[in-house]
Parts: C-alpha cells; structure tokens; sequence
C-alpha cells in the first residue's frame, strides 16, 4: 500500500488568509492502481497531490508512504519518499533546467547520487519507456508540448519511482499532445507503476480503474468511473461534466429513451440506441 | 463583407537559416455576423493567421481588408483598426499588469484615445458584461482573483474597446469544465450584445460544432475547407487527412450510420442528434 | 518560429565540439587577453584567420559566425564615430572649422572597430560549439577551487544552467506579451525614451509577475527531484582531457604567444611588410 492518507488536513499559511486546502481526507492508493482525481479548480487537487510525497505536510493527520511518514524533517527520509513518488507538473516549462535532454533526466538520479554508469542506463530506460530516444542529445525548447511532457515523466522515471502523479500535466497540451501523454501513462501503469492522474478531461478519467472527486478540500466521490459518473446530480454538483457521449445518453434518458443507465462510449451509445428499434 | 483575406503568405525569419513558411497563400472572407471556428494542429499557422487581422504581424504578401481599412496600404490607420479587431490571445491572463481592475481594463480604451467619462462607462459595461460586479472588482487587484475571473477580466480589457470583431486564441485553455462553458457562454452573449463577428481558434470539436456556424480547416499554412460544421464534421476524409478529431455527437451518428440507422440532417450539436434520434424512433 | 538568439548553440559533428569546454574556456580568456595587447594590422589579420580556420574546423557556417557580430554593430559604430572625433593629430579632411578628422583618428576608429568584432567572434565560437550545460560544468570544474573558502560553486552553476533555459523561454513571452498590449492599442514605438519606457509598463509587469510564478513552479519542480544543494550528487557527465584537447591547447598557446613574440621581442610583422616595399 504506497500511499495512505489518514484524517489529513492542511491549511495555507495564514497571510494566505487561512485557505483550507484539504479538510479531513483519508484514503489510499493501492499498488499498481490507476486514479483519477477530478475538481473544480481550488477544490484541493493539487494540494492533495503535493501531500503525497511530501512537498506539503499536513497541518494535522497522517500520510505515509510504505508506510513512512511525510511529516520528517529528514531530507534523507524526505528524498526516500519523493523517489518513490515522482512527480510532473502543469506547466511543461516550467520544471526543466537543464538545456540539453539527456541532462534534464539526469538530474533526478544525480540529485539521488546514483553511479555514473548507473544513471547512463537509466536514461535509456527512460527515454525509450516515453518513446523520446533519438531527442536525447537536443534541446528541449523545440519540442512540441506533448513531446516535453514525455521529457518531464521520463526524468521522474529516471528516479525509479513507484507512483507517478501527473498534477494537471495534460491541462496545456492539444488533443494530440494529450494523447501522447495518456498513452505513456497507460504504459507505465501496465508495467506496474501507480498512476495518479489529476485532471479536467473527463474522458481522461474514463479510462483510469477509479475515480476520486474533490469538492472544497473534500473527498465527495470515490469508486469506479461507472460508479462515480452514473451519479449525474452530483457530477454537475461539484462543477463536471459528463464524458460527451454520456451526456448524450443523459438526455436521451431525460426525454424518456428506455436506454441503460451506464456510462457508454460513442460505439457503444450508438450500438444501444440501435437496439432500441 | 467584413473581413477579405486574399493570397496571404507568411515567413517568420526568412533569407536566415531558420526561415520557416507560416502560411502559404490563404484567402477568406468573414461575413459581419459571423461565428467562426478555426480548427487544426499545432503549428499549421491558426496563430500567424489571426495576428495578421490586427495587425500584430507586418504583411508580407497577399491582401486583407478590415471593413474599410486596408491593410495593404502603407500606413493603414492602426489604432481604428485594433478598435474594431478584438483579440483575445491565449492565456489572456498572463497579460493583467495594472495596480487595480478598472485601470487594467481601461488600458485599450485609454490607448484608443477616448475621453475619461466615455472610459469609464466602457469599463463598468465590459465588467458588467463578463459576468462580474464592477462595484465589488474595480479597485482589487487583478493579481488576487482567481483564475477564472483574471480571465474574464482579461476579457473585459478586449470587449471595453466595442470591437465589432473579436477574435479569441483557445479561450477555454487549462480551464475546469464550469470555466469552460461559462467562457464559451460569454462569448455567445458577447456576439448578442457588443460584437458580431466571432472568430474562435480552438482544439475541441464538440465546441466547434456546438457553437460556430462556419468552420475553416487549416493545414500546413493553408485553409484546406470552409464550411458549415456540417459540411467539414461529415467530410471524414477530409478530417482523417488532417488529423482531425470528429466531434462526439458526429461521432455517434457515424456510428449509428455503420449499424444501418441513419439519422436524418446530419447532426452536429447535441440537441440535433437527440431531435434526430427521437425522429428516428418514430419513423 | 523565433529570432534565435545568436550565438546560439550550433550542433555539428566537428572536432572543436567535441573538445573539453573547460580548454575552450581557458582558450577564450587567453584569446581576449591577446586581443587587448596587439596593435598591428597584420595580427589583426592573423587573428582574424585563426578564428576563420577555428570556425571551419569547427563546420561552423562563416554567415552563422559573421551574425554575431550583427549585434553589436551600433557599439562599434557609436565608438568608432566617438574616436573619429574626438582623436586630434594630422588633419586629413576638414569642413568648414567645426568638423577636422585627423589620420589618427581614422586609424583608431577603424582599430576600435577590429578589435572589438575581433571580441565578438571568438568568444561566439565558443557559445556556438559548446552546448550552454557543457558550459556551466566547465565554469564549476574551474572555480571549483574556490570550494575551499566556500563559495557555492554547484549553487552557481546550476543557476547560470538555469539563466541559460530560461533566456528563450522569456524572450517568446516578451514576445507574446508585447502582441497582446499591441493588440489592446500600446505603442512601443513612436514617442521620446519617457513616453518609449513608460509604454514598457504593461510588458514588463506581467514578464515579471510570470518570471516569478515560473520560479516558484521550478523550485517546486527541483524539490520534487530531490535537489539539495548540499547533499552528495553525483555528476553524469564527466569532463576528462584528452589527446585532443591536448592538441588544442597548444595551438592556442602557439598562436597567442606569436602575438605577444612580435609585440614585445620579435617585431616580424614589420620584416614581412617590408618585403613588400
């Protein structure tokens, strides 16, 4: 069990005039799983992803990481839990330094002290697991955002780590770039790193195995996609929205189409409908 | 007629080694009460495009018209044109600087020339008009709101000049759904009330398809279609050649249309295929 | 899509690419150094070759080369104006009474403007064979003596590495800014340097505030990675010398103490004009 958060809460600093972030959450992530956390912006999202490896610590309550605690002033303990939760940003730009690929990756297994050698082969690793080898030696700068995206995760991938939180890091990309990013997420969770993937595309969320809501710094919905989108009252509620073709299927069902009540994707909803003559 | 584009061609940097052709030769004509839809991938000259209308980009070659203002001329009277071109570019946020709301969004009308009193009524109605409270935003800072309503008012800035075209560069960009559609109903009760002409750039098809009734599809600096929604969403070809993503609703009637069950009208907006799919029940 | 910086760097698969940054470091500084203490035109010629032949050794395009010194055109032109001026000795050309320009002056305007193009190319030959990361390694690997009275030699080129990302990043968003002010009316250009700087307001102001919000997200972004700059990082790329750089640096040396020979003990530059008088 990597994550788990028990009775968390943390508040802003109070010249940020006392903003509750997150009130009182406890949950976990399991091995190997693929979460979706979904939001209003200010709901809390992202201080919930900053609470699991340790970028914020809980003004009250407990989150551990196998089992350790975040809440340590130790940067050896500190460092322990944020190689195993890697992190990637909104902002591709915004979390590169270095100006050459190939260093940018390094970083991580540099900052680790990993061997010389060693953080060589975790590059190829790396880039090939995000599809970026032949961009080892450029420059980031021209790449596309979806393509710096891919450069981010791998340098997080280069740590080595058990989860990989992806705090809104679609959010600025086009569909394309957004794609590309999911598809990357998808393979690394199938080679058994946890995903958590905090995001507005409620299609993205459809294809994560359970789905978190956040609403004022709580947790107000939780199951499978299946669970949490046949709730449609609550979906609007908390400032969603349906995936399209299950909003389609919503009003169809409103104006008294006998259709199932179940989230559908397009072939399926067309498939549906023409059952119904 | 109130935009004419003909034979427009654009090269960022040329005779240097980074010469790069933004746009190849394009010609459009944007009708006054028109709701546009610009659609395709990064990099196939949407941005070049839309900068040139205002301006913002000296002309290489080709022609444009802004009403009555032609850009071709030597010095085309840019002021009365940025007056009458509103752009709205992307992350419109990011481009706040002034002490308070009310001088931020009277900085365009300022720079148009007008008087104090006429500002003023300006920027109450374009704070007014973007779904916020002139009383209770005008003196805050626009570095403490939050990131909807900096955008909104970034907005306002734009729609206090009474641009009779407005232009908007992804206007829903890294926005939660609630954002999103509010933007996207802003902007129709803008087309209702201050500005005709809308011109949107934008990656998602089912707003494209909801909200414009023209759609031009761009290329490799090129408009390779215009049409109704209708006639570019049901061109499959056309889509798949350009990568394309086909809007939801499109989508499912395509895959209604494999199944044998074909919906009649063609529909592109949610509340079409549901009218089509009751019809087709009935039949 | 962009002005590229010049000077940027310029990736080819030469031999001078491929030298330790640190030799092509010293090799600069010596270099400028020489520049300072030659008078003669005939080692300005000489100087001027090296470099050319450094440049094709370096398959460097002479036109890439010769675009640096673009932007300091008005320097040298402002200076050697000032010295065609202000230098009295023999008149060679005079109007009315105010205007007189002096041999001497002509000489030294043209001298001024040499040397200073002179500064401008080698040290470009340099940033466009040098990738900026290689740089900042090779400025931390030669103060890396002052580590012992303590100064934060990693700190210091970590940030210049940084700087150096940054510096486009901020220039397309001057860029952008700057459209978006046009596009609500600003006028950067007409008007006298008060009115030009005042108009400068709404460009610098959101360049700050966002150069700012992209520290903040950067730092985050470091942290996530376990930077410390105290802890023991390991360093992937390791600069060794070898054969080649060798090489290098006796060229270098060869060529710089030719200069100070014929200034200070061994006037040849003087016996080679001489044959041709």
């Amino acid at each position: 069990m990597p994550i788990k958060f028990e009775k968390v809460t943390y508040e802003y600093p109070a010249e940020e005039n006392a903003v509750v972030a997150v009130k009182d959450v406890s949950l976990e992530i399991a091995d190997g799983s693929f979460v979706c956390i979904c939001g209003e912006n200010g709901s809390g999202k992202s201080t919930l992803a900053m609470l699991m490896n340790g970028l914020l610590q809980p003004t009250s309550g407990a989150v551990t990481v196998d089992g350790k605690t975040t809440s340590t002033e130790e940067e050896e303990e500190l460092f322990a839990i944020r190689q195993k939760v890697g992190m990637v940003f909104q902002n591709p730009d915004n979390q590169m330094i270095a100006s050459i690929i190939e260093d940018e990756i390094a970083f991580g297994p540099e900052n680790l002290g990993v061997p010389r050698e060693e953080i060589g082969e975790r590059i190829d690793y790396a880039l090939s697991a995000v599809g970026m080898t032949e961009h080892r030696r450029h420059t980031p700068y021209k790449l596309s955002g979806g393509q710096k995206q891919r450069i981010a995760i791998a340098a997080v991938l280069a740590m080595r780590p058990e989860v990989l939180v992806l705090d809104e890091s679609t959010a600025m990309l086009d569909p394309k770039g957004r794609g590309e990013v999911l598809k990357v997420a998808e393979e690394l969770n199938k080679q058994g790193i946890t995903i958590v993937l905090i995001t507005h595309f409620m299609e993205e969320a459809t294809r994560a195995d359970r789905v978190i809501v956040m609403s004022e710094g709580k947790v107000v919905m939780d199951g499978t996609p299946e669970q949490v989108f046949r709730d449609r009252e609550s979906i609007e509620r908390y400032g969603l929205e349906l995936p399209a073709p299950d909003a389609v299927a919503a009003e169809l069902i409103k104006e008294g189409i006998p259709l199932e009540d179940k989230i559908y994707s397009e072939s399926e909803l067309a498939e549906a409908i023409c059952r119904l003559k | 007629m109130s935009i004419e584009v003909k034979d427009l061609s654009y090269v960022y940097s040329p005779g240097t080694p980074y010469a790069a052709a933004a746009l190849n030769g394009i010609s459009i004509s944007i009708n006054e009460g028109d709701y546009l839809g610009i659609i395709g991938k990064t990099g196939s000259g949407k941005s070049t495009f839309i900068q040139h209308l205002n301006a913002l980009i000296k002309l290489q070659n080709g022609s444009i018209k802004v009403f009555d203002i032609d850009l071709t001329q030597k010095k085309p009277d840019l002021k009365r044109l940025r007056g009458t071109v509103g752009m709205v570019m992307q992350y419109p946020e990011y481009q706040l600087f002034d002490e308070t709301v009310e001088k931020d969004v009277a900085y365009g009308p300022k720079n148009l020339g007008l008087s104090d009193e006429e500002i003023k009524g300006r920027v109450r109605e374009a704070i007014e008009l973007v779904g916020l409270s002139y009383e209770e935003v005008k003196d805050r800072s626009p570095f403490e709101l939050s990131g909807g309503q900096k955008r909104r008012i970034a907005i306002a800035g734009v729609i206090a000049m009474r641009p009779r075209v407005l232009i908007l560069d992804e206007p829903t960009a890294g926005l939660d759904p609630r954002g999103k559609k509010d933007i996207m109903s802003l902007v129709k009760r803008l087309k209702e009330t201050s500005s005709p002409t809308i011109i949107i750039i934008s990656h998602d098809m089912d707003a494209v398809a909801e909200n414009c009734d023209k759609v031009a599809l761009f290329s490799e600096g090129l408009i390779k279609a215009v049409g109704t929604p209708r006639e570019i969403f049901y061109n499959a070809r056309l889509l798949e050649e350009n990568e394309m993503d086909v809007p939801s609703v499109v989508k499912i009637a395509n895959e209604m249309k494999k199944r044998g069950a074909v919906l009649d009208g063609e529909p592109v907006k949610r509340e079409e295929l549901i009218d089509a799919v009751r019809r087709w029940r009935s039949e | 899509m962009n002005n590229v910086v010049f000077g940027q760097y310029y990736p080819t698969d030469s031999v001078i690419h491929r030298l330790d940054a640190r030799i092509k470091l010293l090799a600069v500084i010596l270099y400028i150094v020489t520049v300072f203490f030659i008078v003669d035109y005939v080692m300005y010629a000489a100087l001027f070759l090296f470099v050319i032949l450094v440049s094709v050794v370096a398959k460097i395009p002479l036109k890439v080369l010769l675009r640096t010194v673009r932007t300091i055109v008005f320097l040298v032109l402002i200076t050697a104006v000032i010295n065609l001026f202000f230098t009295k000795g023999e008149v060679l050309w005079a109007h009315w009474k105010f205007i007189k320009i002096y041999k001497e002056g002509v000489e030294h305007a043209v001298k001024l403007a040499l040397r200073l193009i002179l500064l401008m190319l080698f040290p470009s030959l340099l940033t466009l064979t040098t990738t900026p990361m290689e740089l900042t390694d090779a400025l931390e690997s030669l103060m890396s003596p002052l580590k012992l009275i303590k100064v934060p030699v990693h700190a210091i080129a970590l940030i210049m590495s940084i700087a150096l990302r940054m510096i486009p990043i901020l220039m397309e968003e001057t860029n952008k800014i700057m459209l978006a002010q046009k596009a609500r009316g600003a006028d950067f250009d007409t008007g006298g340097a008060f009115k030009k700087a005042k108009a400068m307001i709404p460009v610098l102001v959101p360049l700050f505030v966002g150069a700012f919000r992209r520290a903040d997200e950067l730092a985050l972004a470091m942290d996530a990675r376990c930077y410390s700059s105290v802890a023991n990082r390991t360093k992937y790329k390791v600069m060794k010398l070898t054969l080649k750089d060798l090489v290098a640096s006796v060229v270098c040396l060869a060529v710089f103490s030719l200069v100070f020979l014929n200034k200070y003990l061994f006037p040849f530059d003087e016996m080679i004009l001489s044959l041709f008088k």
